[in-house]
Formats: structure tokens, sequence, C-alpha cells
């Protein structure tokens, strides 16, 4: 590991160990966290059961059985995750998805506007514009988080959460970008709706994207928003996947 | 061998088929699911020599009545403090059975408990749903809910393995224990002052009735955060001990998120996990810090317990009698009547 910034290890009860880089929301930290993930997937260490990507650190699942804490620290810190680092950034993947913001799928773009005192439009165009990078999935099976969201719509989360939001909804709040998959009460805003699935578990694939890759969305009028939702509910691909 | 079947006669809200968990799908956003109550499980598991990933009913509050059908299904079932029945005479709070065609078995809530768990030898058949039989209501991944009406198969095993009715002897399934949770600090202690987790060592906390398979809400002194109640998202693992921005906790359970926003100020150790989920609302408890190395031991020492579970077989006529088992000193007078 680098020895420039190493990284916490932190217990998560006697099954878990938390590998923490940092505690913001941080292109930097993510590609370290992003870099042991994947030198732990190549590397086959005992005991380790899965891991899970998040902003800022890697949750290492294991089998107290088969491993100790300390031993994983010691295997994790002779990891060579520079190597890693490259080829998984040669591996990132650009997906394109279809949003549309039509007035019935952006229930609260207006407040929105209002809260942050910008019109409707300059809203759409500022997340529409954006180029995301996919942090992590959680909250529900394919939430897929965002960052990269345009500073000026930085918004508070809600103090008590709306009721559940439809499949697909675009959500912002805290400074991140969120596409939803499961209708789930929420305490951040909708802007608009994609038709592509995130999470569909008839496909091969059922999760779409992974932690790493970047995103920037197509903006489409509600007739193509109609017709492209019904491709997906047919199981046809929606947003289209270029490598970088 | 015909395939036999458990007939749902009727199903408590909440009754669903559970495995040990749904794993390797973490990262996105999918929850483990699996008991509230793993070592209630993994002992009736193990009484019938079930594999490790077979899968069982769990049985909440409402309580569950079935009856076999289609061929005699050896049943293994305990747990939570319930009471149980066979065609309305009363059986001891944890038994492997084999249940005759046509024999109603049920189960109700006793006075303690939450959670109690009935497994059928060679596991329940039902659909796996991305690697596990395990259910998620919320996402609607596994199996829905089960309902009166619904008849679940069997994998069973052959006939001449079927035994005798027998006693499983696993204290940890039929008494109720008062002994403080034990919790592991970390990973956002330092998210609270020494004081604040004095707090959550010095007094007792009471369950919520708003919990639930997700989380479990215990209230009592308020534990002050230092550093605010929020943090950019982090994983989650079963038995964290979020505080929430009104100083109170929240203990994920066998449905939590496998990340969040929230600090966590330490876990329930594996081995009280089971014990926490059967609490009930009202019930109070009390936490003690405890040592990674003890939680290893203890976690380790019930897993070998519940491995070496025996029973013991009764050489008597089905239709035994309370007084006849309380006179051969197997049971601790449990069934109230």
């Amino acid at each position: 590991m680098s020895a420039l910034h190493p990284p916490r290890f932190l217990p998560a009860g006697e099954t878990a160990l938390v590998v923490e880089y940092g505690r913001t929301i941080d292109p930097g930290i993510h590609d370290k966290v992003l870099a042991l993930d994947s030198a732990i997937g190549s590397a086959k260490i005992d005991g380790i059961i899965e891991t899970v990507p998040t902003y800022r650190s890697l949750l290492v699942h294991f089998d107290p059985r088969a491993t100790t804490p300390e031993a994983l620290i010691d295997q994790l810190n002779r990891l060579d995750t520079t190597a890693a680092a490259q080829s998984s950034s040669r591996k990132a993947r650009r997906w394109r998805v279809p949003v549309c913001y039509a007035p019935e799928l952006a229930e609260d773009l207006a407040e929105v506007a209002d809260a942050l005192s910008l019109t409707q439009e300059r809203i759409i165009s500022l997340h529409a514009n954006a180029l995301y990078r996919v942090y992590m999935y959680g909250f529900a099976p394919g939430f897929t988080f965002l960052g990269g969201l345009p500073e000026e719509l930085a918004i508070s989360r809600r103090p008590a959460p709306r009721p559940p939001a439809p499949e697909g909804s675009l959500l912002i709040a805290g400074g991140q970008a969120l596409i939803t998959t499961i209708a789930m009460p929420t305490g951040w805003y909708v802007i608009g709706q994609t038709p592509a699935r995130m999470f569909d578990p008839a496909r091969a694939q059922p999760f779409l994207v992974d932690a790493g890759d970047e995103l920037v969305f197509e903006q489409i009028d509600l007739a193509a928003f109609e017709a492209l939702r019904r491709e997906a509910a047919a199981g046809n691909p929606i947003a289209i996947c270029e490598t970088v | 061998m015909m395939t036999a079947e458990l007939e749902v006669i009727r199903a408590g809200a909440g009754t669903t088929i559970q495995d040990r968990g749904r794993f390797l799908l973490r990262r996105y956003g999918v929850t483990p699911s699996g008991p509230m109550d793993w070592t209630a499980f993994q002992t009736v598991q193990h009484v019938l020599g079930n594999a490790e990933d077979a899968a069982a009913i769990e049985i909440g509050i409402g309580g569950i009545e079935v009856a076999a059908s289609g061929g005699p299904i050896e049943v293994a079932f305990g747990g939570g403090g319930f009471i149980w029945t066979r065609n309305d005479k009363p059986l001891a709070p944890a038994m492997r059975i084999t249940l005759h065609p046509g024999e109603r078995l049920a189960a109700k809530p006793g006075a303690w408990g939450a959670f109690a768990y009935l497994a059928a030898a060679g596991g329940f058949d039902t659909p796996i749903d991305m690697g596990s039989r395990a259910t998620h209501l919320r996402s609607r991944i596994g199996s829905p809910m089960i309902h009166d009406g619904d008849r679940v198969s069997t994998f069973g095993k052959p006939q001449q393995d079927l035994h005798a009715d027998a006693l499983i002897d696993a204290p940890w399934l039929v008494e109720h224990s008062d002994q403080p949770m034990r919790v592991l600090l970390g990973p956002q202690d330092d998210y609270f002052a020494t004081e604040a987790i004095a707090v959550l060592f010095s007094s007792p906390f009471a369950l919520e009735a708003a919990s639930d398979r997700m989380a479990y809400r215990l209230s009592g002194a308020k534990i002050e955060h230092a550093l605010g109640f929020n943090i950019v998202s982090d994983g989650i693992a079963l038995g964290a001990i979020q505080i929430g921005g009104d100083g109170q906790l929240l203990v994920l359970m066998a449905d939590h998120q496998p990340t969040g926003g929230y600090p966590k100020i330490g876990y329930i150790i594996r081995a009280d996990i089971g014990r926490l989920a059967q609490m009930r609302p009202g019930e109070a408890c009390r936490f003690v810090p405890c040592s990674m190395e003890k939680a290893r031991t203890e976690l380790f020492a019930l897993e070998e317990k519940i491995a070496a579970t025996s029973c013991k077989e009764l050489k008597i006529a089905a239709g035994f009698s309370t007084e006849l088992l309380r006179s051969i000193n197997l049971i601790d007078g449990v069934v109230d009547l």
C-alpha cells in the first residue's frame, strides 16, 4: 500500500474490517478505495467473504474462523494497490443514461428551484450536463450514488422523508446525486426520472454499473421516455456503455 | 419418495422463509437478510442434520399453524419461548418430531421472545433468488411473506431415517436471559466523547415498538454526538449501533442496509445478537464493553455448543402429558397450562 497516505483500519464488529481512506467525498480518496477493492479481488485472501466499496472506505466482510483482523490487516498492507489502480482505471466505462425532467416526473423541481433561487431550466441544465462518477451502491438494491453534482445544486436533505419516489427517480441532496430503483421513502429531492433500470433481476448482469464508472445524462422528452420505458420493460438495454 | 409439504393453515404477519443469508451482493445495496436469531435458527437446522444453506421458516409474534401433507415430515422447532402444540396437545418448547400427514403443528408466543424457527429435514424447497432463499420483503427479493393457505415443499429425507420424537437439549433456545449485551466499540466511536460512551454503558435502554427486521430502536439516556450526526456513507454489518440525530440507538438487524450515513458507536457482538432479537417492545437491556478477543471466543464457543446440540428421544407414545414430562425431569415447567 502507499506509505504516503496509509488508511485507517477500524473494526466493524468481529466479522468486518473498515479500511478508511478519508471522511469526505473526493475522487482521489475513492480511487484508493477502488484500487484496494480491485487488488483484493485478484488476490484471493483466505477468509474474505466480500467487499463493499463506499465513497471513502472499503468494508471487508470476513469469516472470523478463517482469519483474524490482525492477519487481514497484515495481508492488506502487503497488497500492491498501485498496479491494481492502473489496471482498474484502464477498464473504466462511461454510461450514457437517458433522463427526462417533464413536470410529471420531476415532483420536487419547483421546490428545489425555490430553495436554491435558481430557475428550473438552470437546475435541469446543471444536472443534465455534469460528468458523474459512480461512487457506490447503497440503501437499497441498485440505488446508485453519484458524485460530480455541480455545487450550485447543493441542497440539504429534507428534515423529514417524503413519500416513496418511483423507480428510476433522479434524486439530489447533500451535494450528491442518486438514481433509484425500488420505491422507498426518501429525504432527497426528486428532479427527474430515467427509463433505464439500474437493477433488473431478469438481466444477465442485474446491476448495471460499477463503482468507478463514469456516467453522463442525455435529456429526452416525455414521449421518448415512455417509449424507452416500454423497451426497458421488455428487457432491452437502455443505457449505452462506452469504454473510456 | 413423494414430496412432502407443509400446508400453512394460519400464518401471522411477518412469517418468512429465511436461509443463513444472501451474500456477495452487499456491494450492490442488497441486504443479507437471514434469521433475526441466528443461534435458534442454526440449532434447529443442526438437529435435523441440514446443510448450512438450508432454509427454514421464521415465525413472529403472530404465530403459525401448519399441517403435514403428502408424507411424514421430520421437523425441528424452537426459539423465543414460543408455545408449541400438536393437534392442540402441548409439546415441549424445543423439539424434533415427525409430523404425520394431517397432523397439525401450531406455535404461539409465550412469556418472552419474538421469533421462533421451524425447520424441516432437508430444508424447505423454495425458489432461490439471487443466490439465496432468504427473504427481503421491502425489495421483493426472495419468497413473498407466508400466508394462510400456502403450501411449502420440503426436500425431505428417506423414511427409514425418521427418528422418534425428541427434546432438543439447548438451554439457549428455551431460557430468557437477562444478561447485558456486549458491545465492540467502533468504527465511529471517535465521534463520541468519553462521557457519551460512558452513558451507553451505564444506562438501561428500552426497545421501542417502531422496531422491525431492519432495525431495533432503543431509547434511554441521550448519547451526545461530538462530531455531528452525519458521516459520509460507509459500510455496515449486522449488529451495528447507529446513533441518530436524536441521540437514541438504532441497532441494525437482519435486514440492515449494507451502507449508511449515521455514526456507528459500536457493534453488538455476534454471540448476543440473537438475544437482542428476542427482546419485546418495552423490555430493557444494558450494554457492556467487550474486547475483540472475548467477542471472538464467545462466538466460537456458542457455535461449538450449537454444533454439539443433542436430542433426547422420548420413548413414549405420542400424546404424553406435561405432568409426565415434568416427572421425568426433561422440561422445567416451561409449558404453562
